[in-house]
């Protein structure tokens, strides 16, 4: 059940990416929703599951691209197994340390990724930095909010049903 | 105990998962031709997918744009009242000219130039990550699409086909850092290599340093790559930089907005039949 939940958000989260992203801000989102998945998938479920949320998130959206397949899977796959790991070690539960380790998530993705790219000399990427720091950013936003939302919506519905029964009453 | 032996069994599953990977990565490095069948298989699954959502999408946007919208269209047909006015006026100059062109040709005896065949494709996705710039098409092969056709727009050139399934096609924009079109400067016809950057600017690679360019200039397709059709605009000249005498690095921006694209057309007609269609474009 869970392992349904977490493919749903995958594909929810590519099609976000290739067709909602479009409408919004015209395809050129420095966010990448599949890794901000991966991350949530990891933190909240540990480092197994964010390693094969990360492998298949990956392997989709590389499939999806014009690149190599398994680089991005790779990426993702090293990326949700260590924050699973860090989602293990430490507390990982307010706003804040979920921002830094949404940004460090990126920083190690994209190392990964256009290090793999660079080492096998498919691809070039010249001063990638601050691509980079803006998808980090964004991507940490997206993701705390993604919590924020998931975590107090519960909570908002109760109190909202509770009022409504007081006031009948 | 039970805890340690989770950790040691997440870990060969870590290891069994990056090993796989890597296999994978390293069959497609070595024997890379064309597409991987993988690669054509999930895209064209996953393009019906996103055919299905866009559908969704538009039918909110056609709502929205023809219900609720409706408050600006009045203001609008006014003012489209008047540019059809002042357009049918330059019609008629244009056909004027037209005959005149078209009496001069019969007159020196030129040949009959063909056009180019083209089919128009509407953008359905945008790429499934930031890293690469591609888009998808709502046609196929069905439709006569096939692998490294040009797509153009009114504005200039868009990209490639890189991918093609039987309804959908994937689209390397000319920005994708992957991305190359021969060009010419139209005022000193000086060529080079137009390459992405991966951001909304393109570079001007492998220019003589005796060529004559400045910022401004119009740069179009050489074509040279064999891809894109000769004599379409790619973009203007945007900064020169010159390192001594050689050309350092000289920016063009696309004439394509990228972020404004709903529709493309792709070029259908083969490299070899386009001779006589981009001499009279020239």
């Amino acid at each position: 059940m869970k392992a349904a939940r977490v493919f749903l958000a995958i594909a929810v989260a590519l099609a976000l990416q290739t067709t909602l992203a479009r409408f919004i801000v015209r395809g050129t989102v420095a966010i990448d929703l599949g890794l901000v998945v991966v991350v949530y998938v990891a933190l909240t479920s540990g480092p197994v599951a964010g390693m094969l949320a990360g492998a298949v998130a990956g392997l989709a959206q590389d499939a999806l691209s014009s690149g190599i397949i398994g680089i991005g899977g790779l990426a993702k796959t090293i990326v949700g197994f260590l924050t699973g790991v860090v989602a293990r070690q430490f507390i990982v539960a307010r706003p804040i340390p979920r921002f830094v380790v949404f940004v460090a998530a990126t920083l190690v993705h994209a190392f990964a990724f256009i290090g793999l790219y660079v080492l096998l000399d498919l691809r070039r990427f010249t001063s990638p930095f601050a691509a980079v720091a803006s998808q980090a950013v964004g991507n940490a936003v997206v993701g705390v909010a993604a919590f924020q939302a998931v975590e107090g919506l519960p909570g908002a519905l109760e109190r909202r049903r509770a009022q409504r029964a007081r006031i009948r009453r | 105990m039970a805890l340690l032996d989770t950790r040691k069994g997440a870990g060969y599953l870590f290891f069994a998962v990056v090993l796989g990977q890597v296999i994978l990565i390293s069959t497609q490095v070595n024997t890379r031709v064309g597409v991987p069948i993988l690669e054509t298989v999930v895209f064209g699954a996953f393009a019906e997918v996103q055919r299905v959502v866009s559908l969704g999408v538009s039918g909110v946007r056609r709502t929205w744009n023809g219900y609720v919208g409706l408050r600006r269209v009045s203001a609008e047909n006014e003012d489209l009242k008047r540019q059809l006015a002042r357009l049918q006026v330059e019609l008629q100059q244009q056909r004027a000219l037209g005959d005149r062109t078209r009496g001069l040709e019969r007159l020196l005896d030129l040949r009959d130039h063909t056009s180019l065949s083209m089919t128009a494709a509407e953008i359905i996705a945008a790429g499934a990550t930031p890293d690469f710039r591609t888009v998808t098409l709502d046609k196929g092969t069905r439709h006569g699409l096939r692998a490294n056709m040009a797509v153009i727009s009114p504005q200039g050139v868009v990209g490639r086909i890189v991918v093609a399934s039987l309804q959908a096609a994937k689209v390397q924009l000319l920005i994708d850092r992957n991305a190359a079109a021969g060009a010419i400067i139209a005022r000193s016809r000086a060529q080079g290599i137009v390459v992405g950057e991966g951001s909304d600017q393109l570079r001007l690679e492998y220019v003589s340093e005796v060529a004559d360019i400045a910022t401004g200039d119009v740069v179009m397709t050489s074509g040279i790559d064999g891809i894109f059709p000769k004599g379409f605009i790619i973009g203007r000249v945007d900064a020169v930089e010159r390192n001594g005498g050689a050309y350092g690095r000289i920016l063009v921006r696309p004439g394509v907005d990228f972020r404004m694209l709903e529709e493309v057309l792709v070029v259908l007609t083969p490299p070899g039949e386009r001779g006589s269609s981009e001499e009279s474009r020239e």
